[in-house]
């Protein structure tokens, strides 16, 4: 026998003897061990060596040698692998290794494999203490949320208490900045959003699934009733019904079609943590079975990614800045600040919670000056104040050029720049001047558009072109209401033409509000969620580029081609065809590629999985939505979702998933990754958070990766989709992934739950963004695109376009459609395709709807579920007993229509009919109204899709015509309604 | 010397996100704090509650908020009508007693500031308790101040003397003041809250365009005296701020060039945007 037999043997021996001792020592593994009576073998493939362990009764007892019919059984090629595998903290990618080149062979039941991984696994987790003891029986755990990092305060199962992270002495020391002779520090905390403040309502919601349910006519072998969908009611089924009747429906549409007759698809947003969001858990599971992904459309983006790609590349932002150090160099440099469509005091940098407030409190203190372009005085406007000029809601790209044609006539832009960093300018200046279209740019011209008074443009460009200007082009660099408006994609493209003549890069002249580009540590890695977590995604996720290098595991592929444009995911059922364009951040054509819906060889939808947040609140025309719901066209819809409401009214089958205060999760605040790379240099600490499972599951909720499991088991999925681990073994594997453990140990992180991350010293800073461009010296930021092959000249020399500089006129599209009347070659003004210049409409329905992102929820969270953010005001309206959602109007337009404060109102147009709640303000101009989108309800008075919402689902009424027809994209913004005063009656 | 809780709320600094609702929410709702309080009805209650204020007329406008909570007076007229039920500690802190106070709806009506809520199903008169019970655990703050992202919630533990000197240096004012309940809370740029502003632009012709008139020297005056005076900004734009309500005639004078060029008159109601005038 040679010593690694006798290793194996002893392994094999211990191991009954461990698994004895820990249930001796833990009631909740001897739990555990009582659930099964299983025979499980061991052994070596050749049978020359093993040893069964049967389990019986919660007792465990061990034999040597080959059991003749063992209940499962796990069969290593050699003693070799057996020992790299049958230890602790194993590589898990021998683990990985071994199972894909068949040396390891794993036999039996899906969940009682599972069962004895779990058996195994607990060995070493048995007893690990999370979590500070606070006295009178309070345990405080940590958590993170999308609107920040939290504590999370618990008494006898039950949260009491979550508040933001106060740092202890031990933690990492912050930053300061010393601009102007003050000396800028941040407080020693984190900051949370008022819906970070809502999580403990939205946990004990009484709106919250507590278990699998079953629309009552529907009848997986009988009649399915889709007609009844968002009609009937649903009835409590056991765990097992429901992911029967699933498992055998995803077996079933495969068989009669074919996977790609399996649609998923997700809200924009997931609650927090690297291995529960949607781009980790799901897609492991989705591309497992194979389906037809629902494309996203770049939502937050739209103009940036199908415009102003085209000038300045930074496709794997979507088209959106680099913003490293601007918070230093806007300090130390800059003069005035022009915000616009820019609200960060709203949307909060997406994740960043209230950290760029604390920022912008300084631009006060400094004086610096502050000018806010914007339909509606937001709440930016308001605390920061400044002037406030308010164009009609997608005009702003007409405002843009008169400014340019100001500072080409008066002479007020940085000729050189223009000369040596820029290409195609004397296209573009011909075309402002009006020598090409006989109409020049001028600020009488835009005031006839935008109703801005000519004067004031006039005084705002004078001013921008003497003075050092940041650009906060949107709330963060690459969002803003301008970019979703029909006119958005020319918003867009003139933010960057401005800043290309103010030139780009030199001190005190760049894009930003101080809500990105803190001098945090950029080196220390920690992935994003965009990163992909355990999906094994290549190719839908970033992983690719550092997480699956550091934390190897078994890739996962779609093998379906398909996809749906989610966008017209109504389109695809109702009319089974539909076409769209491509979300691709490798490279500027990628977007070019019109893909069609079926596609060739591909059967149509018949089964919908849908998870996640609502698209009646956040997509567009969604009365459409509800329509395709209804359609016999789809054979069976799920719906996994942490509370009854918005589309899991309309599903077959809803599956209860929990909260993230509810399992294992790990993340950062505000990290990511993907399309806003290092965003958490918006943060003015970094926080990385091991996410305590703080309670357990309401009901008979489960995990997101638990459910997707428990559907793998019945799939015989489990260890492909699990690599046979628990969501704390991922968690664990992701902290060894990262740069955590050169720092403090998975002990002490697991029990103090977050880490303050060190920031470098002064001298080893990040260098400003596009510095290194403005000085035509190789880039020095740290960021890893564009990739290799998109550099014209020398690798890191340049942008990404063709040229490598910044075009007025681009050569993408001069090479793809130069005669694309939506898009030309130029940035051009277009009058939006709903507004003002569509005369008949505008007769009819004479308001302008913007729908900005909301302030005190995010997404569908926070809103609804009768979370205490119900309770703002400035939220929803309580009226006779039911919140409404809020339209603001100005006073001249609410007199003319009878309308007072807090009267009900009906908003509507040709799509649809919303109830809402009045505030006449002077925050809107006469002509504009005001609401945000993503109501999580959605209340149908009537029948659903065609009858009023009382929800406040105001994306029923805007278009669903595509931002420009070649592109994926939402308008959301360029919108014509009415608004009449709702006596009541109308609406039982 | 005998130090107070006082709360300190900066209207400049407040930013109206209603972190400090939802965090006395987070607290209160749910949570029964022995000795203190009983749990916060989920809906109806607002123990700390942000008011929206808009002064002006578009395009001039402005938006701020004001915290409106129990101002833990030290004449506190609920004290002193509750019979015990109410009591003031040593602290400064006003705590209503949830079992003495049980059945006394007519307490509601002592606060002056109406800030003290009714609980219709425990059938208790409830209030901001100043988060006492964690003050007395030493926390330092409470759940509103640390949920402020900006600190325009601040707690002060302080003397007599302190509060004084800090009531100078800010200017700090209380609320109402006609109640004469000497609160511990002051406000810090209250006149965002109650009282007006006067704003225009100036606009003048130069070689057939109109342009901004950046520069002008804009006087105030008032019953024949000379008030205030303004540069206004590049946009032409003036304001004049802290003035009464309904406060009658006032003229503006427009100098431009060195000469007086324009004058208006105006009755000040409420805050007023006097809209372009032409030069």
């Amino acid at each position: 026998m040679t010593f690694k037999d006798m290793q194996f043997r002893t392994t094999l021996y211990g191991l009954e003897k461990l698994i004895r001792q820990k249930a001796k020592r833990y009631p909740s593994y001897a739990r555990h061990l009582a659930e099964k009576n299983i025979v499980a073998q061991i052994k070596l493939k050749d049978n020359s060596s093993g040893r069964y362990y049967i389990f019986e009764n919660g007792k465990v007892t061990s034999r040597k040698g080959v059991h003749p019919c063992p209940d499962i059984c796990m069969a290593f090629e050699d003693t070799d692998i057996a020992a790299r595998i049958m230890k602790p903290n194993r590589n898990q990618l021998d683990f990985i290794n071994a199972g894909k080149n068949m040396q390891i062979t794993l036999q039996g039941p899906d969940d009682l494999v599972m069962w004895f991984f779990e058996t195994l696994n607990q060995l070493f987790t048995l007893g690990m203490e999370y979590g500070t003891d606070m006295g009178n029986g309070v345990k405080r755990y940590t958590s993170n949320t999308n609107g920040g990092p939290v504590f999370v305060y618990v008494k006898d199962g039950k949260i009491i208490r979550i508040t933001p992270i106060e740092f202890d002495e031990k933690d990492a020391t912050p930053w300061s900045i010393k601009a102007r002779g003050i000396n800028f520090t941040p407080p020693r905390k984190t900051t949370v959003t008022p819906y970070a403040l809502a999580w403990k309502s939205m946990v004990y919601s009484p709106d919250r699934l507590l278990y699998p349910m079953k629309r009552v006519d529907f009848d997986p072998n009988g009649n399915r009733n889709p007609q009844n969908r968002g009609i009937s009611g649903y009835e409590r089924i056991s765990w097992d019904e429901a992911l029967d009747i699933v498992a055998s429906e995803i077996k079933r549409v495969k068989r009669e079609y074919g996977p790609g007759a399996i649609m998923n698809g997700s809200g924009s947003h997931h609650t927090w943590g690297n291995l529960g969001y949607w781009l980790s858990s799901r897609l492991r599971f989705f591309n497992s079975i194979g389906f037809t992904p629902v494309e996203s459309n770049p939502d937050s983006w739209e103009g940036w990614y199908w415009g102003a790609v085209h000038h300045w590349g930074h496709t794997m932002r979507l088209g959106g800045a680099e913003t490293y150090s601007t918070v230093e160099d806007l300090l130390k440099n800059c003069e005035m600040v022009v915000f616009w469509s820019s609200d960060p005091e709203a949307t909060s940098g997406v994740y960043g919670a209230h950290e760029g407030t604390i920022r912008r409190q300084w631009l006060k203190e400094l004086g610096i000056k502050m000018v806010h372009i914007d339909p509606y005085y937001n709440h930016t406007a308001a605390w920061l104040g400044g002037k406030w000029l308010a164009p009609k809601p997608g005009t702003d790209s007409a405002m843009a050029l008169a400014i340019a044609y100001v500072w080409i006539t008066e002479n007020l832009y940085d000729h050189n720049y223009v000369a040596t960093r820029t290409v195609g300018f004397e296209k573009w200046r011909d075309y402002i001047l009006g020598k090409e279209d006989g109409i020049p740019k001028t600020p009488e011209w835009q005031e006839k558009e935008t109703g801005v008074p000519a004067k004031d443009v006039r005084a705002l460009a004078r001013e921008w072109g003497q003075r050092k200007t940041y650009l906060a082009a949107g709330g963060i660099i690459g969002f803003g209401g301008a970019c979703r408006t029909a006119t958005g994609t020319q918003w867009a493209r003139a933010m960057v033409c401005l800043m290309a003549m103010q030139g780009l890069g030199k001190p005190g002249v760049n894009m930003g509000c101080l809500q990105q580009g803190t001098p945090v540590n950029t080196k220390f890695y920690f992935p994003g969620y965009a990163e992909g977590g355990l999906s094994g995604d290549l190719e839908g996720t970033a992983m690719a580029a550092n997480l699956y290098q550091r934390m190897p595991q078994l890739p996962t592929i779609n093998t379906v081609y398909q996809r749906v444009p989610r966008l017209k995911i109504p389109e695809a059922i109702l009319e089974g065809r539909c076409t769209g364009y491509p979300k691709n951040p490798k490279t500027i054509e990628g977007q070019f590629f019109k893909y069609a819906y079926p596609a060739p060889g591909y059967p149509k939808v018949r089964m919908y999985y849908k998870y996640g947040g609502s698209h009646f609140g956040t997509m567009v025309d969604t009365n459409r939505y509800t329509r395709a719901y209804r359609s016999e066209e789809l054979e069976f819809v799920v719906n996994q979702s942490i509370w009854f409401e918005g589309e899991a009214r309309f599903a077959d089958i809803i599956l209860p998933a929990c909260t993230s205060f509810e399992r294992w999760d790990i993340g950062e605040f505000a990290n990511c990754g993907g399309y806003i790379n290092h965003s958490y240099t918006q943060c003015n600490h970094r926080v990385v958070v091991l996410q305590h499972k703080c309670i357990e599951p309401l009901g008979e909720s489960k995990s997101d990766y638990q459910i997707f499991l428990e559907l793998a088991k019945r799939l015989g999925l489990a260890i492909p989709y699990s690599e046979g681990m628990t969501e704390l073994d991922w968690c664990k594997r992701m902290f060894d992934a990262s740069d955590l453990p050169k720092y403090i140990s998975w002990k002490q992180f697991l029990k103090k739950g977050y880490f303050v991350v060190p920031n470098p010293p002064e001298e080893l800073r990040d260098p400003v963004a596009y510095r290194w461009y403005a000085e035509d010296r190789p880039k020095d930021t740290p960021e890893i695109s564009p990739l290799p092959a998109d550099y014209t000249e020398e690798y890191g020399r340049g942008l990404q376009t063709q040229s490598g500089k910044i075009e007025f006129e681009c050569s993408s599209l001069k090479r793809f459609d130069p005669d694309d009347p939506e898009r030309p070659v130029i940035c051009k003004y277009i009058p939006a395709w709903e507004g003002p210049h569509t005369t008949e409409l505008y007769k009819k329905y004479p308001l302008q709807l913007i729908s900005p992102h909301p302030r005190y929820s995010f997404h569908t969270m926070g809103d609804g579920k009768d979370s205490f953010i119900n309770e703002i005001e400035d939220h929803r309206v309580l009226i006779d007993g039911h919140y409404y959602w809020v339209i603001r109007i100005n006073p001249e337009d609410a007199a003319a229509r009878g309308i007072k404060n807090k009267d009900l109102v009906k908003v509507f147009n040709d799509r649809g009919e919303v109830i809402c709640a009045a505030q006449v303000t002077g925050r809107v101009r006469p002509g504009t109204v005001h609401a945000y989108e993503s109501s999580a309800l959605y209340e149908p008075v009537g029948e659903p899709g065609n009858s009023a919402d009382r929800g406040g689902c105001i994306n029923l009424l805007t278009p669903s015509r595509m931002i420009i027809e070649k592109s994926h994209g939402m308008a959301a913004n360029s919108c014509l309604v009415e608004i009449t005063k709702w006596e009541g009656g109308e609406v039982a | 010397m005998n130090k107070r809780y006082y709360l300190i709320y900066d209207l400049e600094k407040c930013i109206g996100c209603h972190n400090c609702m939802l965090a006395c929410k987070d607290e209160f709702v749910d949570n029964e704090w022995p000795g203190y309080t009983l749990p916060q009805p989920r809906h109806g209650h607002k123990w700390i509650n942000i008011q929206r204020i808009e002064r002006g007329q578009y395009p001039h406008i402005d938006v701020k908020y004001l915290a409106r909570l129990c101002l833990h007076c030290n004449n506190a007229p609920c004290v002193e009508a509750a019979g015990g039920a109410i009591y003031k500690r040593q602290d400064g802190i006003v705590i209503i007693d949830p079992q003495k106070a049980k059945g006394r709806e007519d307490l509601i009506k002592t606060c002056p500031y109406g800030m003290i809520w009714w609980n219709q199903e425990r059938e208790i008169p409830q209030k901001c308790t100043f988060c006492a019970h964690l003050i007395d655990q030493g926390w330092g703050k409470t759940r509103c101040v640390q949920a402020c992202p900006t600190g325009a919630l601040r707690l002060e533990h302080a003397s007599e003397a302190e509060i004084e000197r800090m009531k100078k240096d800010e200017k700090l004012e209380v609320l109402d003041p006609e109640h004469n309940t000497s609160p511990g809370v002051y406000y810090k740029n209250l006149y965002l809250y109650n009282k007006c502003f006067i704003s225009g632009s100036v606009a003048i012709e130069k070689e057939g365009k109109t342009e901004c008139a950046g520069g002008a020297r804009v006087l105030l005056l008032h019953n024949q005296a000379r008030i205030d005076e303004v540069l206004t900004d590049c946009f032409g734009d003036f304001r004049f701020d802290g003035l009464p309500a309904n406060s009658g005639l006032y003229i503006i004078e427009i100098y431009f060039d060195g000469l007086l060029k324009k004058s208006v008159e105006v009755d000040l109601k409420t805050s007023l945007n006097v809209g372009t005038i032409f030069l």
